[in-house]
């Protein structure tokens, strides 16, 4: 007798992605499909996609979805939210999305404790326009605006968005993971799950799962040797782990 | 209830827009508009609808195109330094065919300018003002009452072409406080098709709500079903008002508070055997280029008054092609051209 060990989620289309080899944005659809079909909450979920590599994001996952522009997917969230609160509204967001012009729309969003998910997938860079450098860019990472790597003294250090968010009480859940290895990726699944299940179940809060994302296009590194990259020195500086929860 | 009750026109405009059947209000403090989100922040709730203070003007906007995504009817209000970080959002709007009302009450600038009223917002709100080749429709009433009335209307007509609509004041209209009836317009919200809203997927494939083409040629067909729409609307949705302009040797055009003056300063040149009519336009875009046409030639003469430095005089210039001339007076900065001024302006055009 065979048994189904692979199917494609109904909450995802099946396509040729524009992605990167090795890139993790294609996980990361994946496992928000899963847990989409998984909650049987597709009827009432509506995505957001953010303006990064992920902008397309409404070709790859087959629920309903909006596209917004750069930074502003946790404001869009809080409109759409406020109107249909039986609904699941999760926002995706890249690291230069969140963290960089979406500053002030993501804290917020936190402080009043919007009952919203965001996926923050954390690639290091901006990736869609050409790997400059990011908030959350590595010290000594070189990016094409940081061609010397980054220098702490002139740009900063990178920006620990999870950290930040879960000093303040209106988020009530955020957690860090990984696409890497088949158990990080499975801890992942749990967290966007436990996430969505906390908006279904209608506890209030704002929450949010920061996914460590592999850019080897950017990263000028294979695909393999960019997840030992994150789980061997992306995890220094963003320690995964639940913050809040 | 058909009773006029005093009210400050930010007042007015909140409570007509509620019984337009607004269902989620978010905006930021900003003078001289404050009255607007205070008024939300008391109403909405009663009315078990949404109210948020977002934390700028672009979230605020953002968090309109999240409501009108899903259908709802959304707006938000600011005044001139707030309608400009709005422009992003209001670009996408019109990109995504969402549906949305923005008040501007409009002060003085550029930059952070005064509070005072001032009409120098005309050029950012009829050229469509973010980036993009799109307009909306804006709506300029000139009293408490017009302004309370033009909100049915803007939010029908949102949901009609699927876009931004702005509703456009001043200073003095925002804080101006006159007898309304904020009920006098009042209709049930028009049936539209809603098919495209996000949110209860069921028997039909995912909606997308997006302002992102790709591909050879995708942009420039949505481009062009943009364009034809924004024609239609140019076709049907001219709003003005002309007074005594059909036996007139001077039309003066001014919209909003300007009108005011310009009809007082008027009625004073008709006292004096001087043949002076008012054109009034009420929707600044689609501008009433047609019969302002109509009127000109025939040895008449124009003058454009405006608390600008010469802002919608370009569209009646425009409209007017040469075929008569026209004279601009204004003053903007808070300053608010007197009705001595402009009967003075209108007796050097008549001599
Ligand atoms: C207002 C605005 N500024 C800049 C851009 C250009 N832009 C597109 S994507 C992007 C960076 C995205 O980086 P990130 O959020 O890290 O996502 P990634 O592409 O790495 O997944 C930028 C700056 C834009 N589209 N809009």
């Amino acid at each position: 007798m065979s048994t189904l060990v692979y199917e494609k989620p109904e909450s995802l289309y099946d396509r040729k992605t524009h992605y990167c080899p090795g890139c993790g944005h294609g996980v990361a659809h994946r496992l928000i499909a899963e847990t989409i079909d998984e909650l049987d909450i597709r009827h009432k979920t509506i995505g957001i996609a953010p303006v990064g590599c992920s902008v397309l994001a409404y070709n790859y996952l087959n629920i309903d979805m909006v596209e917004v522009a750069h930074g502003r997917a946790p404001a869009v969230a809080t409109g759409m939210k406020r109107v249909k609160p039986d609904h699941i509204i999760f926002a995706y967001q890249g690291d230069g999305d969140l963290a960089s012009i979406g500053c002030a729309e993501i804290m917020h969003a936190a402080h009043r404790g919007e009952d919203i998910t965001v996926i923050f997938v954390n690639n290091a860079i901006y990736g869609m326009t050409g790997g400059q450098m990011a908030p959350t860019t590595m010290v000594g990472q070189i990016a094409s605006t940081c061609p010397n790597g980054r220098d702490p003294l002139k740009e900063g250090y990178p920006m620990q968005m999870a950290e930040i968010l879960s000093i303040m009480p209106g988020a009530t859940y955020i957690e860090r993971c990984a696409i890497t290895d088949p158990a990080n990726i499975r801890k992942t699944k749990k967290a966007i799950k436990h996430a969505f299940q906390r908006q279904l179940d209608g506890e209030n809060g704002f929450n949010m799962v920061e996914i460590l994302s592999p850019c080897p296009t950017y990263w000028r590194m294979s695909p393999v040797d960019a997840k030992k990259h994150i789980t061997e020195q992306m995890t220094k500086t963003f320690p995964l782990g639940k913050l809040k929860g | 209830m058909s009773e006029k009750v005093l009210m400050c026109g930010n007042e007015a405009v909140a409570e007509a827009a509620i019984q337009a059947g607004l269902d989620a209000f978010f905006g930021y403090p900003i003078t001289p508009q404050n009255e607007i989100p205070e008024y939300m922040s008391r109403r909405m709730p009663e009315e078990g609808r949404v109210f948020v203070q977002s934390e700028s003007e672009i979230a605020a906007i953002n968090m309109v195109y999240g409501a009108a995504a899903t259908g709802a009817r959304a707006m938000t209000s600011s005044s001139s330094p707030g309608i400009s970080l709005k422009q992003e959002g209001i670009s996408y709007l019109a990109g995504s065919q969402l549906p949305a009302v923005i008040v501007n009450m409009m002060r003085g600038g550029p930059g952070l300018g005064n509070i005072e009223p001032s009409q120098s917002d005309y050029f950012q709100a009829t050229r469509g003002g973010g980036h993009g080749d799109y307009y909306h429709i804006a709506l300029a009433g000139n009293s408490v009452q017009e302004m309370a009335d033009l909100m049915y209307d803007a939010f029908d007509l949102a949901d009609k072409y699927r876009g931004p609509v702005m509703v456009i004041g001043d200073g003095i209209l925002a804080q101006m406080i006159e007898p309304v009836d904020v009920f006098a317009k009042k209709r049930p919200p028009i049936q539209t098709d809603k098919s495209w809203a996000l949110g209860n997927l069921k028997d039909r494939s995912p909606n997308i709500v997006n302002s992102l083409f790709l591909g050879d040629n995708v942009l420039e067909n949505h481009n062009l079903r943009l364009q034809a729409k924004y024609q239609i609307i140019r076709d049907t949705e001219v709003r003005f008002e002309a007074t005594d302009t059909e036996d007139a040797d001077l039309i003066v055009v001014a919209y909003g508070i300007a009108s005011r003056i310009a009809s007082s300063a008027i009625r004073k040149a008709r006292k004096k055997g001087l043949k002076v009519g008012l054109f009034r336009p009420i929707t600044l875009w689609p501008f009433p280029a047609k019969p302002i046409a109509a009127l000109a030639g025939q040895g008449r003469k124009f003058l454009a008054v405006e608390l600008s430095y010469g802002q919608m005089v370009e569209d009646v210039r425009l409209a007017v092609n040469g075929a008569s001339p026209v004279d601009f007076y204004g003053r903007a900065g808070g300053s608010v051209p007197t009705v001595e001024a402009v009967l003075e302006k209108i007796e050097e055009n008549l001599k």
